[in-house]
């Protein structure tokens, strides 16, 4: 078998996402489902500005940047307006659970036709690696040196509590720490896209991801992390899979 | 073209409507819920798309990808929701997105009161989020001017690629005057070669961002697209100013009794004159460099307490004349205060204009 690289993606030099961080993986693998889906010619990427900006260059889409915690909104606005296109956003974890969680959970009230995929690393990786909502309890970060104290910072948010009742298409949660999770996790994301073509609504996928800058680990440090830490809190899995 | 009886609320939404508008998007307050409750049905049955949003942030960012992807989008507010549309108006700035946005302004600070107000000028001219933001802002005075300007926007927005602003207020919303309408148009969302509509393969992708990424002098382009519109789009009525010895400056729901007040000065001999208007960016500086040598002074009337429409009047003219206002805060002005005002002004400053 021959890998190659989506005619999608385009590799950018002298700029991107540093070593070992899941952001090239996940760029990665929407490009991989959109070009077996064969709908690159009609999809359009909305692109928070935080790390995940990083991918502007490399996707080949029409593409928008959208403001920090917003893209779930434009892409809103995009897919009313064409409705024939593949539509996605593309967010961290700050963006989509911190200050954007209204758009990230009212439109999933609206089930809108919307393909959404959070990165979600446990920081505020473009600021510097500051507290998330998804950062785990104890969790040393540049704004909770002490580790994350539950008593003043609550617990980790958890998508599935917050969306697993609503009447959306689907909600996954996957991990790219590993072979077998990936190939999983870009299942997820392809599964995401086709129920958009169906026409079924808002599906999501999250991604765990490794943010080795900010966690202060080697690239392989912060996978098994991943793999022994972070899965522990985040199980991985379908949450809501609606047939047509 | 036929007249019917309308609110300027829903003559603003008709209008929008008739001049192609096929995307709105909006959360509710007072005193614009007409536009959203108007749009609501109306804009399905004409084949565009409405969305009540979570929010007016929301509303904005939405409406941001419906017009990145082609669409004729618009959203109101009024004060308290206008400020939440600042961040979206920053990126539809920055990324050279057309699109028009209502403010319907009530009167004051936080929540303040719904009644009308004029305290939202200096945030529609000198606000409009972070960044060198400058928006065109057309102030109507009636409700056929609201429709008027209504279709205007669009064009201009799409003229320059730039958001409009339309600032009504609560008494232009709420008032009903007869109106007639634009003729219906229907327009495509692939007018624009820019807006983002699918890559072909081997294509160059759209890409809708900071403008200053991919542009090698941007502050030189966006200079110039101001200057462009200081050039071109500069909008007022001068109203009895030619024998003027002091012209009121006004527009909105101050404009309309500012004119009675220069009707009744004139009536008892005083020489009053008005610049109403009808952009507050540009500013009408044009109005003002054709005022007559007789004018000595000029007075603004604002329902704001702090007279915000004073300083772009004293820019304009210069510093060559005295500027006054009558600033009547939440209270709609009326004619016999501003004729007083004005006597009292022109008393004031017997030994003519400072040169
Ligand atoms: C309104 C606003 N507030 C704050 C910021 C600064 N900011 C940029 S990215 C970011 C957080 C990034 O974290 P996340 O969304 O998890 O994405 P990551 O960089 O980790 O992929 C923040 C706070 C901003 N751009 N806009
Ligand atoms: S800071 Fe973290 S999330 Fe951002 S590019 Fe670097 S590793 Fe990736």
């Amino acid at each position: 078998m021959i890998y190659e690289v989506p005619s999608r993606i385009k590799y950018t030099s002298g700029y991107g996402f540093c070593p070992g961080c899941g952001h090239g993986i996940a760029v990665r693998l929407i490009g991989e489902a959109l070009q077996e889906l064969a709908v690159e010619e009609k999809t359009i990427a909305v692109v928070d500005v935080a790390c995940c900006y990083l991918a502007f260059d490399n996707w080949q889409y029409d593409s928008i940047m959208a403001a920090h915690g917003r893209p779930v909104a434009t892409a809103v606005g995009v897919k009313r307006v064409r409705k024939d296109a593949t539509v996605f956003a593309y967010l961290g974890d700050g963006a989509a659970y911190s200050i954007g969680i209204a758009e990230t959970l009212h439109s999933a009230v609206r089930n809108e036709n919307i393909t959404v995929i959070t990165v979600n690393n446990g920081v505020f990786g473009m600021t510097g690696g500051q507290m998330a909502p998804t950062t785990l309890d104890g969790q040393v970060t540049s704004s909770t040196p002490g580790g994350r104290d539950p008593a003043r910072a609550g617990h980790p948010i958890h998508v599935e509590d917050l969306m697993g009742k609503l009447d959306i298409a689907y909600l996954a949660r996957g991990a790219l720490n590993s072979v077998p999770n990936i190939r999983r996790a870009k299942q997820y994301i392809k599964k995401a896209f086709m129920k958009q073509q169906q026409g079924l609504g808002y599906s999501y996928v999250e991604l765990l991801s490794p943010c080795p800058t900010n966690w202060g680990m080697e690239p392989l440090e912060a996978l098994e992390h991943i793999g022994g830490e972070v899965l522990k809190v985040y199980p991985a899995g379908e949450f809501i899979d609606r047939e047509g | 073209m036929e007249e019917i009886l309308m609110k300027g609320n829903e003559a603003l939404a008709e209008a929008a409507i008739r001049a192609g508008c096929n995307f709105y998007v909006g959360y509710p307050i007072t005193p614009q819920n007409e536009i959203l409750e108007y749009m609501c049905w109306r804009m399905e049955q004409s084949g565009g798309e409405f969305i009540q949003s979570e929010s007016e942030l929301a509303a904005v960012n939405i409406l941001l990808g419906a017009a990145a992807a082609g669409a004729r989008g618009m959203i109101s507010s009024s004060g308290p929701g206008f400020s939440l549309f600042q961040e979206g108006i920053s990126y539809l700035v920055a990324g050279d997105i057309p699109a028009v946005i209502v403010d319907v302004a009530r009167y004051g600070s936080g929540i303040g009161e719904i009644s009308q107000g004029q305290s939202d000028y200096g945030l529609v001219t000198r606000g409009n989020g972070h960044g060198d933001s400058h928006l065109i802002v057309l102030t109507p005075a009636g409700v056929q001017e609201t429709a008027d300007l209504t279709a205007l926007a669009f064009d201009l927005a799409e003229k320059y690629r730039h958001p409009v602003i339309i600032l009504s207020d609560a008494a232009i919303g709420q008032m009903m005057e007869p109106v007639s309408l634009p003729e219906p148009r229907k327009l495509g969302i692939d007018r624009f070669d820019w807006t983002v509509k699918g890559c072909k393969d081997g294509g160059k992708p759209r890409l809708i961002t900071n403008l200053f990424y991919y542009m090698d002098d941007y502050d030189s382009f966006l200079r110039g697209k101001y200057r462009a519109m200081r050039e071109n789009e500069q909008r007022w009525e001068s109203f009895r100013t030619e024998d003027a010895e002091l012209v009121i400056v006004a527009y909105g729901i101050s404009s309309r009794i500012a004119r009675e007040a220069v009707r009744d000065a004139r009536a008892a001999g005083l020489k009053l004159g008005m610049i109403r208007l009808i952009t507050a960016f540009p500013f009408p500086e044009k109005a003002f460099a054709a005022l007559p040598e007789s004018c000595r002074a000029l007075l603004t009337v604002e329902m704001s307490a702090i007279g915000q429409l004073a300083d772009d009047v004293r820019l304009a003219d210069r510093c060559r004349r005295e500027v006054g206002s009558v600033c009547t805060g939440i209270r709609v002005p009326e004619k016999e205060e501003i004729c007083a005002a004005a006597r009292a002004m022109l008393a004031g400053c017997e030994k003519g204009v400072a040169k």
